[in-house]
């Protein structure tokens, strides 16, 4: 199928300036996304998958320029949890600020460092899920991102690690257009949580391929940077072997713009995977969940739990599809959407859709927006608790379901403080 | 203790008027009933009472020990020491039942300029509490309310009450829809709260409940006014007779 003129257009404009680096392995992946690229062009408005969001923003040949998040004293992210810290300033790695690159059961590279090698575990990996994802729902944003990233790194995991790896994105430049790729190996038998944090960039495009083995665990905890004016799109793709896991945790907090797509496959039987957001906007602020979990084993169970609290204007996304393939039996398939608005100007657009070829499978979805429950309102109240307090323990409550998906007691308190800042900065 | 003057309401947001000129004078320490037909406004009073949105009060006052009520916002109303145990207690999904206990006995705390109590007081306080009330640990972890039984919500009402120690209790039928051991229970719980200058307003259909919790007076209530007032022996006037005598007698 050929690309639009015009969207060819856009495409050339937009990669016009990005540094493409041909060499080795990685230059063959680079390669391939490229070619995928060119064949799809850059996003549209009339594209099933950006009819909610409007994408010109990523397609923009800059970007366009942010205010710099000042977090004052409060803490950052994570800062309570015994981690390996691996710091990006502005998308590039910065040694002096992060921990070395050492953690036991684990090997730690980055990928501009890895590309030289002849042969490389990676290479299994970079662009080779990204490229699965593309079908049956075209990832323009993705394979761009496989074709042109600055910088990124390589996990491998092989044996459970004593600590978290949190990678923390410092956004410095207001103007930096940052693309950043990473690619994570979780071998038989081992567990690993990555946390993620901070503003990244004025304009940040995201990609993680994880691959998590047979009798593997993934977790993923991140807390996007709240700069107002940020754009952000992120995609998590996922090959998931038996009994396995993989579970991923969001708090989007502010943000012009973001775009958070989840591409996961359950390959093996008797795994899990489980993925879950709470996003918070007032105002200028547009989210956008993007989900397709695949069924392509017997057993599994999948988990999608996203909550928006919007207020002032602010629009949420949610786009979530179960596909459940021939032969996937004894399928547990679960999605919630649900929005609260805490005035009458938000607006919350859901489109959750059940695709299913096996017979004996239980999948439910369902999606809701409401205010917030006028009667537990004034029954709080009426037992002493200030409006703004009791407003705030509803908001909690409703995200209460997001926030359980995190395993880790110390990562959820950390969540839900940050979410009960978050909330008072932003009372009526 | 409380007292309410010519208290006239209407909804917000309809012209039906529900409330037509109730007195009542509560004094402190006392027990007062209202017993009345259903829709004649008892709920109605005790939530206006609480604050709650959606009336209009466009004549008279509520005065608790001589601060007027109806200018106070809700939680205002609770850290002066008024508590109304609903006919209809809320469910909260998301907030344990121990959290929100917490939140409520701190807020009226701070409000009141006390400090906190302490997380292991807390605990001891709520479980001795809980105990008598024969709620169990299970139960306090809960969501508020959240799949408890009829008569659960009704025990966790007076847990509540418990705990916050409120001057001027209200209880909208708070025995209905309870056996009598469950009302036995909440009987005594409320009974065990009695003394040290605490009044109660009892709002309910039934004498068993006032076998129970005696009052000192027991008022009628119909069509939005108190139409007759007398001692523990009108509620049995009542329960032998219903009310229609009574009603055709104030015509
Ligand atoms: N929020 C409301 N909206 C509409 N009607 C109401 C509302 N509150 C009370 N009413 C009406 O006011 C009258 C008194 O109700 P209520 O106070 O509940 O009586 P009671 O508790 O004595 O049974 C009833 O006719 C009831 O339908
Ligand atoms: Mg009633």
């Amino acid at each position: 199928m050929a690309v639009l003129q015009s969207k060819h257009d856009a495409l050339q404009a937009r990669i016009a300036a990005l540094s493409f680096a041909p060499q080795g392995w990685l230059g063959a992946a680079r390669s391939d996304a490229l070619a995928r690229l060119t064949a799809m062009g850059l996003p549209g408005k009339r594209d099933e998958y950006w009819r909610y969001t409007d994408p010109t923003g990523l397609n923009a040949v800059e970007a366009a320029p942010v205010t710099l998040f000042d977090p004052g004293d409060e803490p950052a992210p994570f800062s309570g949890v015994d981690r390996l810290k691996i710091v990006f300033v502005d998308g590039v790695f910065d040694a002096s600020q992060s921990d070395a690159l050492a953690l036991e059961g684990v090997q730690i590279e980055r990928t501009c460092d890895a590309a030289e090698a002849d042969i490389h575990w990676a290479s299994a990996l970079y662009g080779v899920l990204e490229a699965r994802g593309q079908s049956p729902v075209q990832r323009p944003f993705a394979a761009l991102n496989s074709a042109f990233a600055d910088d990124g790194l390589l996990i491998r995991v092989t044996q459970t690690p004593s600590k978290p790896i949190s990678l923390i994105y410092h956004h410095k430049s207001m103007t930096s257009d940052v693309i950043l790729h990473h690619c994570i190996k979780v071998e038989s038998g081992a567990e690993v949580t990555i946390l993620e944090n901070g503003a990244a960039a004025a304009r940040f495009n995201h990609v993680m391929e994880i691959e998590v083995a047979d009798d593997a665990r993934f977790h993923h905890i991140r807390a996007q940077g709240r700069a107002h004016t940020r754009q952000a799109v992120t995609h998590l793709f996922a090959r998931i072997g038996r009994n396995a896991a993989f579970k991923s945790f969001t708090l989007t907090a502010n943000g012009r713009l973001t775009r958070n797509d989840a591409v996961l496959e359950l390959l093996g039987a008797d795994s899990v995977a489980h993925v879950a957001g709470a996003a918070l906007g007032d105002g200028d602020f547009h989210h956008d969940d993007t989900v397709f979990i695949t069924h392509a084993a017997e057993r599994c169970e999948s988990r999608q739990v996203f909550k928006k609290v919007l207020k002032n204007g602010a629009v949420g996304v949610f786009q979530g599809k179960i596909l459940v393939k021939q032969g996937a039996q004894k399928t547990d398939g679960y999605q919630i959407s649900q929005a609260l608005m805490l005035d009458g100007d938000s607006q919350f657009l859901a489109k959750p859709e059940l695709e299913i070829y096996a017979d004996d499978v239980k999948c439910s979805h369902g999606s809701t927006s409401g205010a917030i429950d006028e009667t537990a309102l004034f029954y709080l109240r009426s037992r002493g608790v200030p409006l703004r307090q009791a407003q705030s323990l509803l908001v909690l409550a409703f995200l209460a379901e997001a926030i359980s998906e995190i395993e880790d007691e110390v990562i959820s308190d950390d969540i839900r403080q940050r979410l009960q800042s978050w909330l008072a900065r932003h009372e009526h | 203790m409380l007292e309410i003057n010519n208290l006239h309401v209407k909804l917000e947001e309809e012209d039906k008027v529900i409330l037509r000129g109730v007195n009542l004078k509560i004094g402190a320490g006392e027990v007062h009933a209202i017993m009345g037909p259903n829709g004649s406004g008892k709920s109605t009073l005790s939530y206006v009472l609480s604050g709650r949105d959606g009336y209009e009060v466009t004549e008279g006052s509520a005065k608790l020990e001589g601060q007027e009520l109806l200018e106070m916002e809700p939680e205002a109303r609770a850290a002066v020491g008024l508590f109304l145990a609903f006919q209809y207690p809320v469910e909260i999904p998301g907030v344990g039942n121990m959290t929100f206990l917490r939140t409520a006995v701190n807020a009226q705390r701070k409000a009141r300029n006390e400090t906190e109590i302490s997380a292991g007081d807390f605990l001891k306080l709520v479980r001795e509490k809980a105990k008598a009330l024969q709620i169990d640990a299970e139960m306090l972890k809960r969501p508020v309310n959240v799949g408890f039984s009829g008569g659960e919500k009704k025990r966790n009402e007076i847990l509540q009450m418990a705990m916050l120690e409120p001057k001027m209790c209200i209880l909208d039928e708070t025995d209905s829809g309870l056996d009598v051991d469950a009302m036995k229970l909440v009987a005594e719980g409320v009974n065990a709260l009695r003394g040290a200058g605490r009044s109660f307003l009892v709002i309910t259909h039934y004498q068993r409940l006032l076998d129970h919790i005696k009052p000192d007076f027991v008022h009628i209530m119909a069509a939005g006014r108190i139409i007759k007032t007398g001692g523990p022996e009108l509620a049995l006037e009542v329960e032998n007779n219903g009310y229609a005598d009574l009603l055709a007698e104030s015509v």
